[in-house]
């Protein structure tokens, strides 16, 4: 305590709180641009149309932009992700922490970091050039440019996440509930499964939201392998169709928009779309969170 | 040991909380401090600097740029030309706000872009540096030898969706466009799918695929053998085979080639444009004079574009 007012102490306070504050304001800053330049393009585009519209031409004349497609796009490709990439995951974190043996386990958690510093242009260009042939001819489809082929690839970027931070929450799960578990005659899958897992559970859902975040944000290799078409997808067989993103719209279009135009204010809006739905899934996975804390 | 979970759990949101947005925090003001270096970087030295020349636009022409660039520099060791893609769209708009000399351009200036300048007061001069055959390519496999613009028309726009009814083999048609960030992706909407209405209101199918490069575009249709896409001619290497396109049914149809394109027997050309401002400096005028002069015609040849007619270069 009696350190607590001295000057290095409260200058370390200060520095503290400074770059607390400034994280916090510059999302809200972010939040703030964004909102100002899609009320700009609300003003001249009805909301109803851009959210619920079919068809996304932002060239013609007049120009449509038509989201929903775009949205559902962004939804499948994430969804497809996170179907493969969080069983497989999870259960590399379970092998990794309460099967391997321990020089198994040094040897591929570095060998698992370094997938996550691939950079995903070159992951897209292994997409491009071998995957999407190869699921085309495996599943004789039209193109190897589908939704699946992102998400098969985004799967793989999640996966060092996921796999990271699970494994941390699964080895911090206190040795005597472990022992305990055993001494109480349960065999050790019977240990792991109804015992480590399910204390471990909050961590590993925050390894999962965590992966979420990184499939939804991901741009370069959904740009290179999903085909980018704006089709409507209504059924689950869009999966083996080509999708366009969020993210790949904007970075695609950016480019191109006149200054200030309507076009311009249309991708601020996506991006706004794009803010909000990302918050949703961190609100959803903190609630998640707070009932799993409360339950036990 | 049931206070241990907490624990645990305390542990892990710990990590989350803490890490993270420091971690963001990082990022966030490493992109701000790089994009006000480069923000500065920006204005001081591309505008008209003394030999520097900038040149950004059309993907199209960017391979074509490039070998105009370390041809002239070559020669003249005192002049430095940078060579950006993009598309023709990010390069006028770079020449507008006085990050770029010069535009690379697959299409003419649109009104709205014009108006721009005009606001920022910018004159603007339009060049025609060279000409391009726009070649729709398939797969060597497909036996389709030739189609009409009207059935080109029909197969982009989505009304034509199997090879069988264009005299093909069976099977369901996968249409590549370029994104609407290219020039091609706009010459080709007005002169093929609106025939040259630029308000005909003719959409590509939604179910098209629009790739982000030429290079996405060749890759795709050497694999697939369902699928047609439009590259510029410097495009047409061999994995890709270029369709004879006609005017009509019964008319005479031609493959790309630098003689159908000069006399206009093939029909889908465009001319390549740079555009520069009226106040460039005497470095970006040499450059253009020799883009247009005999030796930058000799590599738009070189690289499988449509060197000007003679009567053109002067």
């Amino acid at each position: 305590m009696s350190g607590s007012n001295s000057p290095g102490e409260r200058l370390a306070r200060w520095i503290i709180f400074a770059s607390g504050v400034l994280a916090i304001g510059v999302i809200a800053l972010i939040f703030v641009f964004l909102l100002r330049d899609s009320i700009s393009f609300l003003q001249t585009y009805s909301l109803v149309d851009f959210l619920t519209g079919r068809n996304w031409y932002p060239i013609s004349e007049p120009p449509v932009y038509g989201l929903l497609p775009i949205i559902l796009g962004s939804l499948l490709v994430t969804v497809v992700s996170i179907v493969i990439a969080v069983p497989l995951g999870v259960g590399t974190a379970v092998y990794l922490a309460e099967v391997a043996p321990g020089w198994l386990r040094e040897l591929l958690k570095p060998l698992i970091e370094v997938v996550a510093a691939i950079p995903s242009v070159v992951l897209g260009f292994i997409g491009l050039t071998l995957l999407a042939p190869f699921l085309q001819q495996a599943l004789g489809l039209d193109t190897g440019l589908t939704a699946l082929t992102g998400g098969i690839v985004l799967a793989f970027m999640a996966l060092p996440t996921i796999i990271t931070i699970a494994e941390d929450a699964i080895s911090s799960v206190p040795r005597a509930h472990r022992q305990g578990s055993l001494a109480l005659g349960a065999t050790r899958w019977q240990t792991t499964s109804r015992v480590v897992v399910p204390a471990a559970l909050s961590g590993i859902s925050a390894a999962v939201m965590l992966g979420i975040g990184r499939a939804i944000g991901e741009t370069m290799v959904v740009l290179m392998v999903t085909g980018n078409a704006a089709v409507m997808p209504t059924s689950l067989g869009a999966v083996l169709g080509p999708v366009r993103t969020l993210t790949g719209t904007i970075a695609q279009e950016m480019g191109e928009t006149v200054f200030r135009s309507q076009h311009y204010y249309a991708l601020f809006a996506v991006g706004l779309v794009l803010f909000i739905i990302t918050f949703i899934i961190n609100w959803i996975a903190d609630f998640v969170l707070h009932r799993f804390q409360e339950s036990e | 040991m049931e206070r241990e979970v907490p624990q645990q759990v305390k542990q892990v949101q710990h990590f989350r909380g803490r890490t993270l947005p420091a971690a963001a925090l990082v990022g966030v003001l490493t992109i701000l401090l790089l994009s006000t270096a480069a923000c500065t970087a920006g204005q001081s030295s591309l505008s008209r600097g003394e030999g520097f020349i900038q040149a950004k636009g059309s993907d199209t022409m960017v391979n074509l740029a490039q070998m105009w660039a370390e041809s002239y520099m070559q020669s003249n060791p005192e002049v430095v030309v940078a060579v950006t893609g993009g598309g023709s769209g990010t390069g006028i708009s770079a020449m507008i706000n006085g990050t770029a000399s010069i535009a690379n351009t697959s299409r003419a200036m649109k009104q709205k872009e014009q108006e721009q300048a005009a606001a920022q007061g910018i004159d603007v001069v339009e060049n025609i540096v060279a000409l391009d055959g726009i070649a729709v390519v398939v797969h060597p496999d497909n036996p389709v030898e030739e189609l009409t613009l009207d059935q080109l028309a029909g197969i982009f726009a989505g009304e034509i969706t199997d090879w069988g009814d264009v005299g093909g083999t069976p099977g369901p048609i996968v249409i590549l466009s370029r994104e609407s960030n290219s020039g091609t992706h706009v010459f080709f909407k007005e002169h093929v799918l609106n025939r040259g209405d630029s308000k005909g209101g003719v959409e590509y199918a939604p179910e098209a695929l629009l790739l982000p490069s030429s290079q996405a575009i060749f890759e795709e249709v050497s694999q697939n053998p369902n699928a047609i896409g439009y590259v510029g001619m410097g495009y047409v290497l061999s994995g890709v085979r270029a369709l004879k396109v006609s005017r009509g049914e019964g008319l005479p149809g031609g493959s790309p080639s630098i003689e159908t394109v000069q006399d206009d027997s093939y029909p889908i050309s465009r001319p390549l444009y740079i555009y520069t401002r009226t106040d460039s400096s005497q470095d970006v005028l040499d450059y253009l004079d020799w883009i247009r002069g005999p030796e930058g015609q000799e590599i738009v040849r070189e690289l499988d574009f449509v060197p000007l007619k003679q009567e053109d270069t002067t």
